[in-house]
């Protein structure tokens, strides 16, 4: 029995070490808002945070993730999570939006980080990060939005 | 309408006969005027419905609630093109409707009142149609709807209708001082009769259209709430995971599935038509469970070749006669009697569309056990339907679709066979209903699954007079036409031609007084499929980065010589003319690794043009900026029409820069994204997107903006380094050098 702390909740689950975070997210928890795209890392759909850094969760065995605090984007809402899913929706960055999860994840660490990160920074935290709707000018646009309204 | 739970849909859908989905006969009579055309609007104009005379039908499309919510019943897929925001716009507007109180719901599948007006009695989703089909028919549910609301107002203040006025939600009597708000009158409307010919509005009233809305989608998909098909998790539900055969056309010869079963978690495994589905407790466990699957794969009649062979053949096949598609003028005699002869050869690769959520599906038998539900990203629903019941041994009424939101698409959700759906269903049977089973490709699953866009060759010949002028135009094209071979090709392939192959070249709006088109049709295993703008994924390219090198060979201008070929083509022209402006055409320098270049390009009715900034040389390419200008008619969301081309060039960016999907002995080398790398955020250019003002209806840009961004990035490489690369996806190494 393993046991795992998301969005603040504790839970039990019985799973096999190997088993990636997010399927017990996405399978046990019911918590789909965490997205499967590739399975290897590739694609950063499957985005969550780990004590607050965003980490890949296909790649993330359950087995390790100890005491560590799972987040999702289901369970952000501090002052920078607020800014950011704000900016994305003033500027409506969604197309399919299958990957905006994993975007808002990754745009969230790095504004919690670089309050103020210039396109250098954001090509290196987003490129990740892939969006098959090449939505990437307006998250970039979102991101510098998001940090002039924490500023 | 109107307060009713839900639209009413008690006509019998068209119930197709298997045979005329699936066999490879002739389509039966329920498919005459089965228009699945992609290309639909531009080529068949002529004999397109006339979409102003649609009946209105408000209860079928829109629903008020006593608390004023206004929900819009959405009868496309939104796969990420927005159309959910585009039809709630165009219906809210003639209602009068408060925005902030508009929702949306995807429509039940029912040809007969959510069939594509474009595409005959068939529900559907493509060929950049959703806005352009339903425009007439969500302006008249709505006016309709308003005009009831208004006569129910008119009713119980007992006052003449023509003093009532209707603004964001309120009904207003002003000589009598009286308002409500919608959800007050709506049951009263609801009693009714519908307005036939309901006044529409005079474009000046518009409140939304043209304006911008904000999305509808916007929060759900911020949050983590938004339900794609993917998600749908039904009470006690299994999951399937597919061995697929390696080859295309393998079968299964024999499966040891005893390691497979002791897996935790598997629950069953069964043999499907498409191969054996492990079915688990859980997503992982069903890949754990395909891991341990042993299975010996027939492959007597599997597709073997690889690529480099498959291309081989097309060059060997493109010295023979063709299949005429288009012909004016005596071109050979027009490049016999030249002052100089072009030639030029393009070639494409296979391409997946790569969706970021891979295909996948749920199903399951209802209580009765008699009738199905369904829940997927449904994007050809009235064959999708038939498709199911078939497998199941049911007629098409006894399965629902629920349509989901779905995580991109580009075209591979909508498949004349409806294959993962058939799967899904297959499984289901296979399992014997026991429970909802949910279906998942992983993403392996998807990219080396086929449907792919086809591989096409493209080989053109022209001739020039002494002062640049077109004399003659030879085009011969082979590659796998999408639709031979599909229940389909009775009704779209003409004399050989499959127009969804051709389109973009063979009617080509240039004005060239000597023209020949010839397609041929390779025969290969690997199954072909629309991709985001079909045909003219490759015709825009071959057309555009010709025209540029007779321009470069005249002597003139790209852009000056584009338009005198396009004089008769006023809105081509006006694209052109906009984007060169914007981009700042005529200052331009070209030369040092630096250039712009051109293109231009009519599909689906709607026009784009595009200039591309690029930096070039030395094995390398950057596209600093992209200028695109787009005439869509009536422009009913623009900040929409802006997301769908700036998405447009980052969708096709990769397919210009790396993108191809190899067959090595017909087995596919690229599996994941590691070795089909979509664009990536470090390179996507600047996209500034301008929208020529018209009042003429609105056609579609979810796909229109793909086609010109390969040949406009071709051209400015021409232009930075003077080297022309023709195929795509563009060899850099071609740079080295320059």
């Amino acid at each position: 029995m393993l046991k795992i702390s998301v969005n603040g909740t504790s839970h039990e689950i019985e799973a096999d070490p190997d088993m990636p975070l997010l399927w017990v997210l996405r399978d046990r928890l019911d918590l789909t808002g965490t997205k499967y795209g590739c399975g290897i890392a590739q694609c950063g759909a499957c985005t969550v945070h780990l004590d607050g850094q965003p980490v890949r969760s296909c790649q993330t065995r359950i087995g390790d993730v100890g005491e560590a605090r799972i987040t999702t984007i289901e369970g952000v809402d501090d002052r920078v999570a607020q800014a950011v899913q704000g900016a994305w929706r003033k500027l409506d960055v969604v197309q399919c939006g299958y990957c905006q999860s994993g975007q808002i994840m990754s745009a969230i660490g790095l504004l919690s980080t670089n309050p103020k990160p210039s396109d250098g920074d954001i090509d290196g935290a987003m490129d990740g990060n892939i969006c098959r709707c090449g939505t990437y000018q307006r998250i970039r646009a979102a991101i510098h939005e998001a940090a002039r309204s924490l500023a | 309408m109107l307060n009713r739970a839900r639209p009413a849909h008690t006509s019998p859908t068209p119930v197709p006969s298997r045979r005329a989905f699936l066999g490879a006969a002739a389509a039966g009579a329920i498919l005459i005027g089965f228009r699945l055309d992609p290309g639909g609007i531009a080529r068949a104009a002529s004999a397109a419905p006339d979409l102003s005379k649609v009946p209105a039908q408000p209860n079928a499309f829109v629903r008020i609630a006593a608390d004023d919510t206004v929900t819009v019943i959405v009868k496309h897929l939104d796969m990420g093109q927005g159309n959910t925001t585009g039809l709630a716009t165009i219906l809210a507007d003639e209602l009068d409707a408060d925005w902030s109180r508009v929702r949306t719901e995807f429509a039940p599948a029912d040809a007969k009142l959510y069939g594509n007006l474009l595409m005959g009695p068939v529900q559907g989703t493509g060929g950049s149609t959703a806005i352009a089909n339903s425009w007439f028919q969500l302006r008249k549910a709505g006016a309709a709807a308003r005009a009831m609301l208004v006569s129910a107002a008119a009713d119980r203040w007992k006052v003449p209708a023509a003093e009532i006025a209707v603004e964001n939600g309120v009904v207003r009597h002003a000589a009598s001082n009286q308002q409500a708000r919608f959800g007050a009158l709506a049951e009263a409307a609801a009693g009714l009769p519908v307005p036939q010919e309901p006044r529409l509005k005079d474009p000046s009233k518009w409140r939304l259209i043209g304006k911008r809305v904000p999305r509808l989608d916007s929060e759900a998909k911020t949050n983590g709430s938004a339900i794609y098909s993917l998600d749908i998790r039904r009470p006690g539900q299994v999951t399937a995971v597919v061995a697929h055969a390696p080859r295309f056309g393998a079968t299964v010869k024999s499966v040891d599935d005893k390691a497979a079963r002791a897996v935790p978690g598997v629950v069953d495994v069964v043999r499907i038509p498409t191969g054996v589905a492990v079915i688990a407790g859980d997503t992982w466990a069903a890949m754990k469970g395909r891991e341990a699957l042993k299975v010996t794969w027939d492959e007597g009649a599997a597709e073997t070749r690889s690529s480099d062979t498959i291309l081989a053949e097309y060059r060997d096949m493109a010295k023979r006669p063709g299949h005429v598609a288009s012909e004016r003028g005596d071109a050979e005699a027009g490049i016999r009697g030249a002052a100089k002869v072009l030639e030029a050869e393009f070639t494409f690769p296979y391409l997946a569309h790569a969706s970021m959520e891979p295909l996948n599906a749920t199903i399951e038998a209802a209580a009765d056990g008699k009738s199905y539900d369904v829940f997927a990203g449904c994007q050809l629903q009235t064959v999708e339907q038939a498709v199911i019941a078939a497998v199941l041994g049911v007629t098409a009424d006894k399965v629902r679709l629920h349509t989901q939101w779905a995580g991109g698409s580009f075209g591979r959700r909508a498949t004349p066979g409806a294959d993962y759906l058939a799967e899904a269903a297959s499984i289901l049977k296979a399992y014997g209903a026991k429970a909802p089973v949910h279906l998942v490709w992983t993403r392996e699953d998807d990219m080396a699954g086929g449907y792919y866009r086809p591989s096409v060759l493209h080989k053109i010949r022209a001739g020039l007079d002494a002062k640049g002028a077109v004399t003659g135009w030879q085009h011969v094209m082979v590659g796998k036409s999408i639709m031979i071979g599909s229940p389909f090709e009775a009704m779209l392939v003409k004399n050989g031609v499959d127009a969804t192959t051709v389109e973009g070249a063979s009617d080509t709006a240039y004005a060239l007084p000597a023209y020949r088109f010839e397609v041929h049709n390779a025969r290969e295993g690997v199954p072909v499929l629309w991709w985001r703008s079909v045909g003219h994924t490759h015709t825009a390219q071959a057309m555009e980065v010709f025209v540029d090198e007779l321009a470069a060979a005249a002597g003139v201008d790209p852009v000056a010589y584009r338009l005198s070929l396009l004089a008769q083509a006023p809105r081509l022209s006006g694209v052109l003319r906009l984007a060169a402006e914007k981009a700042g055409w005529s200052s331009r320098e070209g030369g040092k690794g630096r250039g712009l270049g051109v293109a231009v390009h009519q599909s689906f009715g709607s026009y784009v043009a595009m200039v591309a900034d690029v930096s070039a040389g030395e094995g390398k390419l950057k596209v600093n900026r992209i200028v695109a200008a787009v005439d869509v008619g009536t422009a009913v969301n623009p900040d929409v029409i802006h997301a769908q081309v700036e998405g447009a060039v980052g969708f096709a960016l990769s397919s210009v820069l790396r993108n191809r999907i190899t067959l090595k002995d017909g087995v596919v080398q690229e599996r994941n994204f590691d070795a089909y790398e979509p664009t990536r955020m470090s390179e996507m250019p600047k996209v500034e997107v301008h929208i020529v003002p018209s009042d003429a209806a609105p056609t579609g840009i979810g796909e229109p903006g793909v086609p010109v961004l390969g040949p406009a990035i071709s051209n400015a490489v021409f232009a930075a380094t003077g080297r022309r690369l023709r195929s795509l996806p563009l060899d850099t190494t071609a740079l080295q050098g320059a």
